[in-house]
């Protein structure tokens, strides 16, 4: 088992007060939340803050976790002296609950969890306690939620073993995507989270959606918007061009005199769902390269023969 | 690895078009209906159609999904709801700016 570095871990000094360690937590609390942070790593890095905090939040581990820790470094192999906590007195109210959604590690698991420190009563507090329920993001594609779906997940779900220990279990779902699911919407599965401990129900499984980034559609809510290029004679002069869209190509008017950066909307052609998203069009116009020396004399062509200024609303 | 198929789950989305009633609301979120009461005299969540009897109120799935981060939020950062009421209503700002900006890149 490695040692953990407490102090190390919330960036405080081994002799900062109680304040400065609360005002700390706090501090990374707000940066590392697996609600407000966009981190990739945020959820791992609460927790593990989260178990430093309960530790050193509390005068009474935290002289336990600084007597046992005085000669061990972060990482360092380390195994408790038996009976390493007695003479320390213990008013309990531990956090032991290590079926709930976040789980601490072995090292403090061996110190203050199961038969050691805990001995109080237990009581649930704070995110990592917070009851059996799951929590897992799905990438989905766009095709996805415009024809709706069935994916395999894979979780990893702690459990405790007959010992007493804390094991990951993989464990594999089959989800339906329905139709028209949203950005960041959550899908609610009842009663597959973590199983209750003595007499409590068994958690919901809460699974976010999350779209793969499109190489060119955007999603905004039921919004599909793509930016098409179209040529300077197809936006001056109009005409049919071809778009793609996620159920297909179609094709579209393009009125004679558009600007770049028109939008144009195919209306019902986002993602559907009791009110179907729209799909939105910006015209790009995209120039033909002046390479050729028939691609110069065009150019040349229209500089002489189109008396125009594109500055003249600039007043030069 | 067993090669036998595993049902295929269906979850409830929650949206705008999800109903929950107080109980259900208070259950998903683990919490009493006085704190669900509290979200909705604070604003944080809204019964639909804002009817007077709390008998009558229903919660759309946005409401379950505000209802629990605010909770999170308040044991977590020590906010009080007022406070957590604002985080909710900036960091549903942030994600339709997130978009945008995602579009206009």
């Amino acid at each position: 088992m490695e040692f953990r570095d407490y102090y190390e871990l919330m960036g405080v000094d081994r002799n900062a007060t109680q304040d400065e360690i609360k005002r700390a937590y706090r501090k990374l609390a707000r940066k590392y939340h697996p609600d407000i942070s966009k981190e990739p790593d945020a959820e791992a890095k609460f927790k593990e803050m989260g178990e430093a905090y309960e530790v050193l939040k509390d005068p009474e581990k935290r002289a336990a976790y600084d007597q046992l820790g005085k000669n061990y470094k972060a990482g360092q192999d380390f195994t408790p002296p038996p009976g390493w906590d007695a003479g320390f007195e213990f008013s309990g109210g531990g956090f032991g609950d290590a079926g709930g959604a976040g789980v601490f590690s072995d090292f403090f698991e061996t110190l203050f969890g199961q038969g050691g420190f805990a001995r109080g009563e237990r009581q649930a507090g704070g995110f990592h306690a917070r009851g059996q329920d799951h929590h897992a993001k799905i990438l989905i594609d766009l095709e996805d939620a415009m024809h709706g779906a069935s994916r395999t997940i894979t979780l990893q779900v702690p459990e405790i073993d007959s010992q007493g220990h804390v094991r990951t279990r993989t464990r594999t779902l089959n989800v339906n995507i329905p139709r028209g699911v949203k950005q960041g919407q959550q899908i609610r599965l009842a009663g597959q989270g973590a199983p209750g401990i003595g007499q409590g129900g068994k958690g919901d499984l809460y699974l976010e959606i999350e779209f793969k980034p499109h190489s060119f559609y955007h999603i905004e809510g039921r919004d599909i918007y793509l930016d098409l290029p179209v040529s300077p004679w197809e936006a001056a002069l109009g005409g049919t061009v071809k778009v793609p869209t996620p159920t297909g190509t179609v094709d579209m008017k393009i009125p004679p005199g558009s600007a770049s950066g028109k939008k144009m909307r195919l209306k019902g052609r986002g993602i559907p769902g009791k009110t179907a998203g729209d799909f939105y069009v910006l015209l790009k116009i995209s120039l033909p390269n002046a390479d050729s020396d028939r691609a110069k004399a065009l150019y040349e062509q229209m500089k002489n023969e189109l008396n125009f200024n594109p500055r003249r609303n600039l007043g030069v | 690895m067993p090669t036998t198929s595993k049902p295929i789950l269906s979850g409830l989305i929650l949206d705008e078009n999800c109903r929950l009633t107080l109980d259900e609301i208070s259950a998903a979120c683990s919490v009493h209906t006085e704190y669900i009461i509290e979200l909705v005299d604070e604003g944080v969540v809204e019964p639909v159609g804002k009817p007077r009897e709390q008998q009558q109120w229903t919660f759309t799935g946005r409401s379950l999904v505000r209802a629990r981060k605010a909770r999170r939020l308040q044991q977590d950062l020590g906010i009080n709801l007022a406070g957590a009421a604002l985080v909710l209503d900036m960091m549903e700002e942030i994600e339709r700016l997130r978009e945008r900006l995602d579009r206009l890149g």
